[in-house]
């Protein structure tokens, strides 16, 4: 079933980029000398650097498929995840939090909470950020040699060890710093390989306006059909939007994931650090002029037999993951297929190589420093890192066997994100903001959380509830379930965490400064011109981003 | 110390560096496939989408190179 035959000159570009990332390891690691530059990358990045390897990061060529053939079945409520489901919570961790977590001077997430509360809620919080590191790392390669195996017609076992020897490679040499460097990388290929498919699918159309006017008007609209879920492709109302995908999903994953949040932690001073989600924040308003056009322009095609445009499908089942595959198919002469496949290829790795190079981080620091060996060195933990790196990678190949023999991985995928991120966001919020938050309020908020969240999944699957139990509508999608589960695991684990806190006992202020609002100087306004703040260019994109959900009503 | 750490080119030479080599091989792919009429079965094969979108990157690249040659960050 090899959709995209590829020539030589395809190879040529393909192979560069193999060669030029491994390369730039070998570079980097003659500036990899200490701890800190290995799993901080000498926190001395720039804003721009640090905010485009936080879009990045997220930025998986996973997620640009899945997203473009959601679109096909969904229409433009995909682009709620990257609007109201990210936007608000990248401005807010820039503009509120960063300050406790850039000036406490911690080295990963667990880490504020040991600070905050005590050592068992870190290891917790460090235990299971790595095995869900380790499973979406083995997902990402998985997915990888999936499509490359179904589009390209390139052997499985290849694909998989191909790509996980190079990453391998690149972050063992120099950690988070050769990781930084791949995503931004990657963000450059990813818009020179694959927005030139939205160009000439608008092209053969004929514009913005007529693709609008072909799909169903459930497909082109935001919010305008969110009152009703039996009016829009992803059966839910605008109240599991908002609460569940824009408040608990999107501020538990933007704020609290460690795999984004370090690359904020790897910025130079705390102003680059508040800069770091906002400047994302402009690129990933943008990011929908790749996905959710492409996703448009194959649902248009598709219902034009003249246009010959069809996705592929596997034993009778559309596979809508195979919409931007066949656009790439149908548009791009030799030289760009290879581009658009080392822009999918390079999405993967650096996806991965953001998941293994937070795993090192805290396996080294929260697990093995704090449980296992207590008087580490610093040369001792720069060693453990790289070893964690290699050990890292190979449980992620053995994931990516796993995944493919599961074939619902996915579904349980989806799940885990709101089991570990949901209830999280609960207790961050509640560590910064409120003082008397107790370490037992927070332990025991979060076991309440993340126990309810898996709870209610299994209740769902095994039919013990019905669903609407849970999303609170007749109708609902798998999507909306994630949705309403996520915002109840962390009402849960809100409500469970306050109770706690008020018959335990409070750490003491003087061990709070720094980490608590109320009890830290505010220091965050430096003498600069006020169009030259974080606040002011967070103002502007908060602004952007409400046009774009009017102008998509 | 300072004058003792070492200085690495910014990030934004060696993104230069790809854009250039890729654009540049699929612009030289394009031109090839004019001169010698390779017909291609791609959908718009007529607007010669290699030849602009490789001549961009190619554009793109060089700015970056050329601004960040010289460039050293800690």
């Amino acid at each position: 079933m090899q959709a995209i035959g590829l020539q030589f000159v395809d190879w040529v570009i393909i192979l560069f980029y193999f060669a030029f990332i491994i390369g730039m390891g070998f570079y980097l690691k003659k500036y990899t000398k200490s701890e800190e530059d290995f799993f901080l990358a000498g926190r001395r990045n720039s804003a721009w650097v640090a905010g485009l390897a936080f879009l990045s990061a997220n930025l998986g060529a996973l997620e640009l498929l899945g997203m473009t053939g959601n679109t096909y079945k969904y229409g433009m409520y995909v682009a709620h995840f990257y609007w109201i489901g990210a936007i608000p919570a990248m401005l807010f961790l820039g503009i509120f939090m960063m300050p406790f977590y850039y000036s406490s001077r911690i080295k990963s997430v667990p880490g504020y909470l040991k600070l905050r509360f005590d050592e068992k809620t870190r290891v917790l919080n460090g235990f299971t950020f790595a095995i869900m590191t380790l499973l979406v790392s083995g997902i990402n390669l998985y997915a990888m040699a999936l499509v490359l195996h179904t589009f390209v017609g390139w052997n499985w076992d290849v694909s998989i060890w191909a790509s996980a020897v190079t990453v391998a490679a690149y972050v063992t040499l120099s950690g988070l710093m050769s990781a930084i460097f791949t995503e931004i990388i990657q963000f450059f290929l990813i818009w020179f390989g694959l927005f030139l498919v939205s160009v000439l699918g608008i092209v053969e159309i004929g514009s913005l306006g007529e693709i609008m006017r072909r799909v169903p008007e459930a497909f082109s609209k935001l919010w305008s059909t969110s009152g009703d879920p039996t009016q829009n492709g992803m059966m839910i109302t605008w109240g599991g939007i908002v609460m569940g995908l824009g408040f608990v999903l999107s501020f538990g994953y933007w704020t609290t994931d460690f795999l984004v949040v370090q690359r904020a932690f790897s910025a130079k001073n705390l102003r680059s650090a508040r800069f770091t989600p906002i400047i994302a924040s402009f690129f990933k308003m943008a990011v929908p002029f790749i996905v959710i056009v492409a996703g448009l322009i194959a649902l248009v095609l598709a219902q034009d037999p003249k246009s010959g445009f069809a996705l592929m499908s596997d034993g009778g089942k559309l596979n809508y993951d195979s919409a931007l595959p066949m656009l790439i198919a149908r548009y791009f002469p030799r030289g760009l297929v290879g581009l658009g496949i080392t822009a999918l290829l390079a999405g993967f790795m650096a996806g991965q190589a953001g998941n293994i190079s937070a795993f090192n981080t805290v396996w080294t620091y929260d697990i093995y420093q704090s449980v296992i060996n207590k008087k580490a060195s610093p040369k001792h933990l720069l060693w453990m890192g790289r070893m964690a790196t290699i050990v890292g990678i190979v449980l992620s190949v053995a994931t990516a066997y796993w995944a493919k023999s599961m074939p619902t991985i996915m579904d349980y995928m989806q799940a885990i994100f709101s089991w570990v991120n949901a209830p999280l966001f609960a207790t961050m919020l509640l560590g910064m903001f409120v003082k008397w938050i107790t370490p037992a309020g927070a332990f025991w908020g979060l076991i309440a959380g993340m126990g309810s969240s898996i709870t209610m999944y299994l209740a769902v699957k095994f039919a013990w509830i019905p669903m609407s139990a849970v999303t609170l509508s007749k109708v609902a999608s798998d999507m909306a379930a994630n949705f309403w589960r996520a915002w109840w695991a962390w009402l849960i684990c809100f409500v469970v965490t306050i109770g706690v806190s008020l018959f335990t006992r409070k750490k003491p202020e003087a061990e709070l400064v720094g980490l608590v609002k109320g009890l830290t100087a505010e220091k965050v306004g430096e003498a600069v011109p006020w169009y030259k703040t974080p606040v002011f260019y967070a103002a502007l994109s908060l602004i952007i981003f409400v046009l774009l959900n009017i102008y998509f009503w | 110390m300072a004058e003792n750490v070492k200085k690495m080119k910014p990030i934004w030479f060696f993104v230069g560096l790809v854009l250039l080599v890729m654009g540049g091989v699929i612009l030289a792919s394009g031109l090839y496939d004019l001169i010698a009429r390779v017909e291609s079965k791609t959908v718009l094969a007529r607007l010669h989408p290699n030849i602009w979108w490789g001549g961009l990157m190619v554009l793109a690249g060089a700015i970056f190179v050329l601004t960040n040659k010289n460039a050293r960050v800690e």
